[in-house]
């Protein structure tokens, strides 16, 4: 099944079958590794991206559900060789040990500064509470993203 | 590697009741505990009905005295409305209780109802709401009351071309009261041990009636009807809470499972109804 989507910022067409998870067409077909696999049940959200302006679980979306969609995965938060300033605010924060949560971390947090300018720090534990962290860092990982939703974005 | 499994993408009901009068198959919506089962091989269907783009099954209408929520709607979209948030407040607590963000952004009110789980978290909601459901095929529409849905454990009366279209959930009037809470491990991602909605008409300290719906703790959600009875048209006091207590301890029928043991959960059901019980003289107590 060919299937059109635009994943950060430019239009792709892939050919798929259909009930694929569309993680496993970001990784294998894009190659967009950023986004990782960890328990394939929607429970850790190692693999989220951003569809249609909201975070989802990508193991749990047949990509047949994504025609017309409009998808954010980690690779697509810095522009133009800018780091996002989620990234730059975890890199200052110590906010990765070691990285397997960081995407679908960065992109939690991307999904709720969209909503949100300036989350209390409950609104963000809420936010990133379907992520896991397996190094329990948690702790660095919410000064991050508070850092970030205090730098002014012009 | 599995075999392709081949699915049918309407945009249209009827097209949709077509596919489905033609051939009996899995229906996938949101897909949040469908794709669960693919992933860990437990579902190895070759054909899917795929309804995430049927837009006539979303929204969320006022239909006067009740609202009308279509079968798609999100935990996130329950959440966010004004009209859930006003005339069904049990609906959102519900939801908000429901795995975390990744799961509310696609998980549909629908598909609750139809994955049938006895821990689906809004489904005692709907029983308490005595909630009714349009069930659609090419056949035409039926309305039937979501108490009588469920047969048996994962087994519903929904025949094999019939979808779930929309939920109509009576709005809560001012005299009105409604209430939810889930008891699980952590607040994100857990499945309930034992999960409870209520609405009640309260005057005063009298309860007229009260509608308890229980999940969790049967081989599907369940309505607590003895200690409803019990309590219909009494006056609240410690006593009554404590026979309340007792009764639907006694009234409901758990299992021990990986999440709780049924020992916990009758205790804890009995006190989660006490803590809404209470909660009636003390609020009224400090308002008088």
């Amino acid at each position: 099944m060919k299937i059109e989507f635009q994943i950060n910022g430019a239009t792709r067409v892939i050919d798929s079958p259909p009930m694929r998870r569309l993680l496993d067409v970001l990784r294998e077909d894009l190659r967009l590794t950023g986004t990782k696999e960890g328990c394939g049940e929607g429970e850790c959200g190692a693999c989220s991206v951003i569809i249609n302006g909201e975070v989802i679980n990508s193991c749990l979306v047949p990509v047949c559900q994504t025609t017309g969609a409009i998808i954010t995965t980690v690779e697509g938060l810095a522009k133009d060789a800018r780091l996002d300033p989620l990234q730059q605010a975890f890199l200052e924060a110590g906010g990765a040990q070691c990285g397997i949560c960081t995407p679908g971390m960065l992109i939690a947090a991307r999904a709720l500064l969209d909503l949100t300018a300036q989350p209390t720090r409950d609104e963000i534990k809420e936010a990133i509470a379907g992520n896991l962290c397996r190094c329990t860092g948690y702790v660095k990982i919410i000064d991050a993203i508070e850092r970030a939703s205090l730098i002014r974005t012009r | 590697m599995m075999h392709t499994p081949k699915v049918y993408s309407p945009r249209s009901l009827d097209e949709a009741y077509e596919i489905l009068s033609r051939r009996a198959m899995k229906v996938i919506a949101g897909g949040t505990d469908l794709m669960v089962l693919i992933n860990a091989r437990q579902l190895d269907a070759e054909e899917f009905l795929d309804i995430w783009r049927v837009d006539e099954l979303r929204g969320i209408a006022d239909e006067g005295d009740s609202i009308r929520i279509g079968a798609l709607a999100t935990y996130t979209e329950m959440i966010r409305s004004p009209l859930v948030q006003e005339f069904a407040p049990a609906l959102v607590a519900a939801s908000r209780t429901v795995g975390a963000i990744q799961i509310q952004n696609r998980g549909t009110l629908g598909g609750n109802i139809v994955n049938a789980s006895p821990a689906g978290d809004s489904l005692p909601v709907l029983a308490a709401y005595d909630a009714e459901l349009e069930i659609g095929s090419l056949r035409g529409l039926r309305l039937m009351s979501f108490n009588q849905f469920y047969t048996a454990y994962r087994r519903t009366v929904l025949e094999s071309d019939e979808l779930v279209v929309a939920v109509r959930v009576p709005k809560l009037k001012a005299d009105e009261r409604d209430f939810f809470c889930k008891v699980g491990t952590r607040r994100a991602q857990a499945i309930s041990k034992t999960v409870m909605a209520v609405k009640a008409k309260t005057e005063n300290e009298i309860l007229e009636w009260i509608r308890v719906g229980v999940g969790s703790v049967a081989p599907t959600v369940v309505r607590a009807y003895k200690t409803e009875s019990l309590l219909a048209g009494r006056a609240i006091t410690s006593d009554l809470i404590e026979q309340a207590r007792q009764s639907i301890s006694l009234e409901v029928n758990p299992i021990t499972d990986l999440r709780s043991t049924e020992h916990y959960r009758r205790r804890v059901t009995g006190n989660v109804l006490a803590r809404f019980l209470r909660g009636i003289i003390d609020s009224d107590g400090a308002g008088t």
